[in-house]
């Protein structure tokens, strides 16, 4: 079942200027986030996303279509009635946004206090936050005291508070260092598999969707423009965008500069073999050059693997007569695709 | 330097007058200015209870009524203190006359001091389910209360100015002393020591509220 489910949904701004034109932030979104994903948004600035991921709790509200979060559309819904919406959505920020006047545990604490959870309750819930994030000796630090990983673990921990299935996680690695992210994604991971919640991440960063997303949708004016399992996506991008995104990550085919180069040092011909998942048996591929005598080099690329599906290109220089290629290259041909570069 | 001496009783007195203007205004004052400086900041375009109308309304009001010079506001704003304090003159009349003026000088800066709490913070209240009278009063003035301090600090000297230049219409203090003991006796050792101690006063309270700013800001 979608815990959140968006249909036609656009967001227009009213023109700033009286002669300006309306801006159109989302123009006709649709999607649908199961339970226990965690859903991948991506884009490059300006795209959208942002806008999109504040719209499933109604920090900005839709001008058109109907949000539809636990069952209920909550794109009908009053500031007031979101109030109680909102307790079932955590939500973490690019800037962690943490009350500097309160100290760590303080933080943790404000969703309860804003729930009325009783003050014991309260206390023991922040305890066990705080454990589950390894903040526990920090309860008495102030925000600015911490470096920018414990921030976003506090973050966490108090987006988590309430115990809410859904958690929005808005550019929550982009502030930070590579390895820093790496440690907040794999707590990420952990809230997603050990409470069961579902997770929306917004991004730029193709690395992050690689590491935990499952699904994944690349957004570029307002609109989505691809969408599927990451391994799909990956693997095989339709849109240019998207194959823009996963050239951050993936090494695939050369481009037309690095291909000069690698002419230069190779006169032979050069193909491009895909390898996707099992289905491509690799060890078959390059039996079939063995048997046929040709020689090879791999001068380009890369195998990625994605929620333990290995995928990539090979490109490889081939050293031979040319009828004996051309014979070998149709036999690796009924094993998978092969794009000779020129 | 005897008469200094002579009028030690009188000073003591304006002094504590100083004092009590100073205190009654700055409540009265430093409450109607986070009201309205609360009111500026709340409806303005963009924030929790955006109301482009009141909003409007209560900057005009703000821009209208700050460039009057204080001593022209004082004569101007008679009736009104006449009419709320039962006297156009006398202490009761510029206190209230004082509040008055100051409530729109400290709405400015209380309205500039809640613009620097990052509207991400709003933001993550609200996503937690917080409505706009828990924001100000668990995200807004705690997150501000430093520079907040530090505005009143600073009304507080503006306030001393303000009841010295209010003897004029017949209010007490130093300023009173000053101008009645001093000035107009050709006795500049008696407006010297009204001048120390204002700025003993002044001192004093700058120095207090430092302090508490570095406490809320635990710098």
């Amino acid at each position: 079942m979608a815990v959140v489910s968006l249909r036609n949904v656009g967001k227009v701004y009213p023109p700033t200027a009286k002669d300006g034109a309306s801006v159109t932030a989302i123009d006709a979104v649709s999607l649908d986030v199961e339970a226990g994903d965690i859903y991948g948004i991506i884009g490059y600035s300006g795209a959208g996303k942002s806008t999109l991921v504040r719209l499933v709790n109604a920090l900005e509200r839709s001008t058109s279509g109907e949000i539809w979060v636990n069952g209920q559309n909550i794109a009908a819904l009053r500031e007031r009635e979101l109030r109680r919406v909102r307790l079932g959505i955590g939500m973490i920020f690019q800037q962690f946004n943490l009350l500097g006047s309160r100290t760590v545990a303080r933080n943790v604490a404000y969703p309860l206090e804003v729930a009325g959870y009783p003050k014991e309750q309260r206390a023991a819930r922040v305890a066990e936050l705080l454990d589950f994030v390894g903040l526990s000796d920090k309860a008495g630090s102030f925000p600015d005291q911490l470096s920018g990983g414990q921030k976003q673990r506090v973050g966490i921990a108090r987006a988590l508070a309430t115990q809410p299935s859904i958690l929005l996680a808005d550019e929550a690695t982009s502030a930070l260092d590579p390895e820093t992210t790496h440690e907040v994604l794999a707590l990420l991971k952990r809230v997603n598999a050990e409470f069961g919640v579902t997770i929306i991440v917004i991004t730029h960063e193709m690395d992050v969707i690689q590491t935990i997303a499952t699904k994944v949708a690349v957004m570029d004016q307002g609109r989505v423009i691809e969408r599927g399992p990451v391994f799909d996506v990956f693997s095989n991008p339709q849109a240019a965008a998207s194959a823009r995104f996963v050239s951050t990550v993936v090494k695939g085919v050369p481009s037309a500069a690095e291909l000069a180069v690698l002419r230069e040092r190779h006169a032979g011909r050069i193909v491009t073999l895909t390898f996707r998942d099992s289905a491509v048996d690799q060890k078959a591929v390059f039996g079939e050059l063995s048997t046929a005598g040709v020689a090879f080099e791999v001068v380009y690329g890369g195998i990625n693997e994605i929620q333990g599906r290995p995928f990539g290109h090979l490109t490889l220089a081939l050293t031979g007569a040319d009828a004996v290629i051309d014979q070998v290259l149709d036999h690796i041909r009924t094993l998978t695709t092969v794009t000779e570069v020129r | 330097m005897d008469a200094l001496i002579d009028l030690l009783p009188e000073l003591w007195k304006a002094s504590i007058e100083t004092l009590y203007i100073v205190a009654l205004t700055l409540f009265f004052g430093g409450l109607g200015g986070l009201l309205v400086g609360l009111g500026l900041y709340l409806t303005r375009a963009g924030s929790i209870l955006e109301n482009k109308p009141l909003f409007f309304v209560l900057n005009l009001l703000v821009n209208f009524i700050r460039p009057i010079p204080f001593i022209i506001f004082l004569a101007a704003a008679q009736p009104l203190a006449r009419a709320v304090t039962g006297s156009g003159i006398g202490n009761n009349a510029i206190i209230f006359t004082i509040a008055l003026a100051a409530s729109f000088a400290m709405a400015r800066i209380v309205e500039q001091n809640l613009l620097t709490v990052t509207p991400g913070v709003i933001d993550a209240a609200r996503s937690v389910g917080a409505g706009p009278v828990r924001i100000i009063f668990t995200v807004l003035l705690p997150e501000a209360l430093g520079p907040l301090i530090l505005g009143y600090t600073f009304i507080f000297v503006a306030l001393v100015d303000m009841s010295a230049v209010a003897s004029y219409v017949g209010g007490g203090g130093l300023g009173s002393f000053a101008l009645t003991y001093g000035y107009r006796q050709f006795n500049p050792i008696v407006t010297w020591a009204a001048v120390l101690l204002i700025i003993v006063l002044v001192q004093f309270v700058q120095f207090f509220g430092n302090y508490l700013a570095r406490k809320a800001l635990r710098r």
